[in-house]
């Protein structure tokens, strides 16, 4: 068995056993919601309805009823996109990355992480489906043979390389997703007494038994996944990043594109995972699993990625004036003091400085803190897609095409609905799945847990 | 002339006293039909000897496989059958675009090595949704350890004291069946 240092602090915090985390983990799946979940859910199931009224109406009339225009052809379905993939990198990024590192603290937030992932990945592909105007005709992203030729879609376009990438990415992640699952959800069809219970949970679990060749091959093909899943995560930012970087428009034709947008992504997607695990933890008194040493590292994971993003910030700034072109430096300096300036400064506050107080031991492993920060950094993260957007193609090359933009209701709509969406499925999943990979949980009991640890340290 | 299996289960509480009984059977050369358990056990694999899953293999055989696939799309689509140009650089040699392919073959590759293992994974450990649970006793996903052993008459009495012995909680004889010889030497006439 592997034992650990005394002087690290135990990731299982109470005196459990392996019955003990049976329990805790199916105690949401028996027992009855708390009035907490309804109000959420109701909220979050009416902001999706009024999405879905948004949508219907979007294909009913086209896109003229969003806020684009000729000049800011992207607006906030793009700016909506590239905020949710970027979301989901956090969750491959816990369950992958983290796992090919063998932190073992991601088990207690990897599988929340990962439902995160596949549920913003549903939102983005949303606003990607439907920008095209014509959402029926999307099946013509796809190489399929035609009665136009055959015409062929281009395969030099980045926009083709991201329909590959996210659709990989996507069916990947739940594959990734529901292995892990699997064991899981037969610990919980070996539990439940009610007759429907059984029968799904019986499903999903595929007839999983747990015997020892099927460990065995589980583990190999969990640690394959990883290692696939963790170029891929990094392939579908840089992708996303492409389809500005290779545009010739001032703002976007830069070559620092794929690294500043997967940290970004990273850096979004932890604040979202803290947002979640945070109210997830409290509803279901999931304290000791989730425990404060799991916020700090998540919270160290912030200063990194957020540090990182600043520094791309200022090299963006610094490499449009040292590269002399003028349209590049009014593109950087119209989104500084532009017209919607106040977005750049959002997006500098949000993502620059916030992350930054965590710095300080007290804040970074305090709840309310980290909480109201996580939220901080979705929203500069928003803005920072927006920036990247919206002020610069309201003034590109030709003065005489500039202009403003105002989102329209209906971009609201869309954009709340995707949030009530990802809420409602998010909420569903806590309840009815296993919100914590409870069999890879139980394989760091001893030598993680705190009884354990205890007990180890009296023996020396 | 028939013989006589038992199946016996020994039921732990812990993997530690789990894995010494495990040993012990080995070594007094009765063989460890499989182990049940909540999570994977780390080692267990060369004490009851569990062969490497070569799983890992057909991952990069797929692939390969994904790669060659998204090659063979790519060139047939771009370069022989509707050839562009686009923004001034003709589609005329594969290996003239390949820098604009990577990414998709990149993508390929990976979509097909990680649904062609986790398929292979799937059917080969038969995990088919609606098939029964293939644990003997479903306190295994919960927090009990279950060694199944199916022996004869004379290895069944030893395997049950070194259950006891190694600190079983539980041993259970589930049974015994039948085994009919695959060939049977007829006497000559």
């Amino acid at each position: 068995m592997h034992a650990e240092s005394e002087i690290r602090i135990p990731l299982i915090l109470g005196n459990k056993s392996y019955r003990n985390i049976t329990d805790d983990i199916i105690a949401p799946i028996e027992g009855k919601a708390k009035r907490g979940w309804y109000t959420l859910i109701i909220i979050c199931a009416i902001c999706w309805l009024w999405g879905i009224g948004a949508l219907a109406y979007t294909i009913g009339v086209g896109i003229g009823a969003w806020g684009s225009s000729n000049n800011v052809d992207w607006a906030w379905d793009i700016t909506n996109f590239v905020w949710w993939i970027g979301i989901g990198h956090a969750g491959t990024l816990i369950s992958a990355v983290l796992l090919l590192f063998r932190q073992k603290w991601r088990m207690a937030i990897n599988r929340s992480a990962e439902a995160m992932t596949i549920f913003a990945v549903l939102c983005a592909a949303i606003f990607v489906l439907l920008h095209t105007g014509r959402p029926w005709l999307d099946y013509m992203l796809f190489p399929l043979p035609n009665q136009f030729g055959s015409l062929w879609p281009n395969f030099n376009s980045p926009l083709l390389w991201d329909v590959f990438a996210v659709s990989t990415y996507a069916t990947v992640s739940i594959v990734f997703w529901h292995i892990g699952l699997i064991p899981d959800f037969a610990m919980i069809r070996d539990r439940v007494i009610k007759p429907w219970q059984k029968k799904f949970y019986g499903l999903l679990s595929f007839g999983w038994g747990g015997s020892a060749r099927h460990w065995s091959r589980f583990e190999e093909v969990s640690l394959v996944l990883a290692g696939l899943s963790t170029p891929l995560v990094f392939s579908v930012h840089s992708i996303v990043s492409f389809d500005f970087a290779t545009s010739v428009v001032p703002g976007w034709h830069t070559t620092i594109f794929p690294p500043y947008f997967v940290s970004g992504a990273v850096f979004s997607g932890f604040a979202m995972v803290l947002t979640l695990m945070l109210v997830v933890r409290k509803i279901y008194g999931l304290e000791h699993y989730v425990t404060i040493k799991h916020i700090e590292y998540m919270n160290i994971v912030i200063i990194v990625t957020g540090s990182i993003v600043g520094v791309a910030y200022l090299t963006e700034l610094f490499v449009a004036w040292y590269s002399g072109v003028e349209w590049e430096q009014y593109a950087f300096l119209n989104r500084a003091t532009g017209p919607l300036a106040w977005s750049y400064w959002i997006m500098m506050g949000c993502n620059v400085f916030s992350p930054q107080l965590f710095w300080v031991k007290k804040w970074r492993t305090s709840i309310t803190f980290t909480f109201v920060i996580s939220i901080v950094i979705n929203i500069g993260m928003w803005f920072e897609r927006f920036v990247i957007i919206v002020p610069t193609l309201c003034r590109t090359f030709l003065p005489s095409t500039w202009g403003t933009y105002t989102p329209s209701f209906i971009d609201v709509g869309i954009f709340v609905g995707t949030i009530g969406m990802f809420g409602t499925f998010f909420l569903l999943f806590s309840r009815y799945f296993p919100v914590i990979a409870q069999a890879e949980l139980k394989t760091i009991l001893k030598s993680s847990g705190e009884a354990q640890k205890k007990e180890a340290a009296h023996h020396h | 002339m028939a013989t006589v299996k038992h199946i016996i289960h020994g039921v732990f509480g812990d993997e530690v006293p789990m894995l010494e009984a495990c040993k012990k059977l080995r070594s007094s050369g009765i063989r460890v039909k499989d182990v049940y358990s909540p999570m994977p056990i780390h080692g267990i694999d060369g004490i009851i000897g569990v062969p490497r899953t070569r799983i890992a293999i057909t991952a990069f055989i797929y692939g390969l496989t994904g790669c060659g696939l998204a090659t063979l799309m790519m060139w047939y689509m771009m370069i022989s059958d509707w050839p562009n140009d686009i923004g001034g650089k003709p589609n005329w040699a594969y290996y003239f675009n390949i820098p604009a392919f990577i990414p998709i073959t990149f993508e390929s590759t990976v979509f097909c090595a990680a649904h062609g293992m986790a398929l292979t994974y799937l059917l080969r450990c038969w995990l088919i949704p609606g098939t029964k649970a293939k644990n003997p006793d479903p306190r295994t996903t919960d927090d009990k350890f279950l060694v199944l052993l199916e022996v004869g008459d004379a290895q069944a009495a030893k395997a049950q004291d070194i259950f006891r012995e190694a600190g079983a909680e539980e041993v259970n004889h589930k049974g015994s069946y039948e085994v009919q010889p695959k060939y049977v030497i007829e006497e000559s006439h």
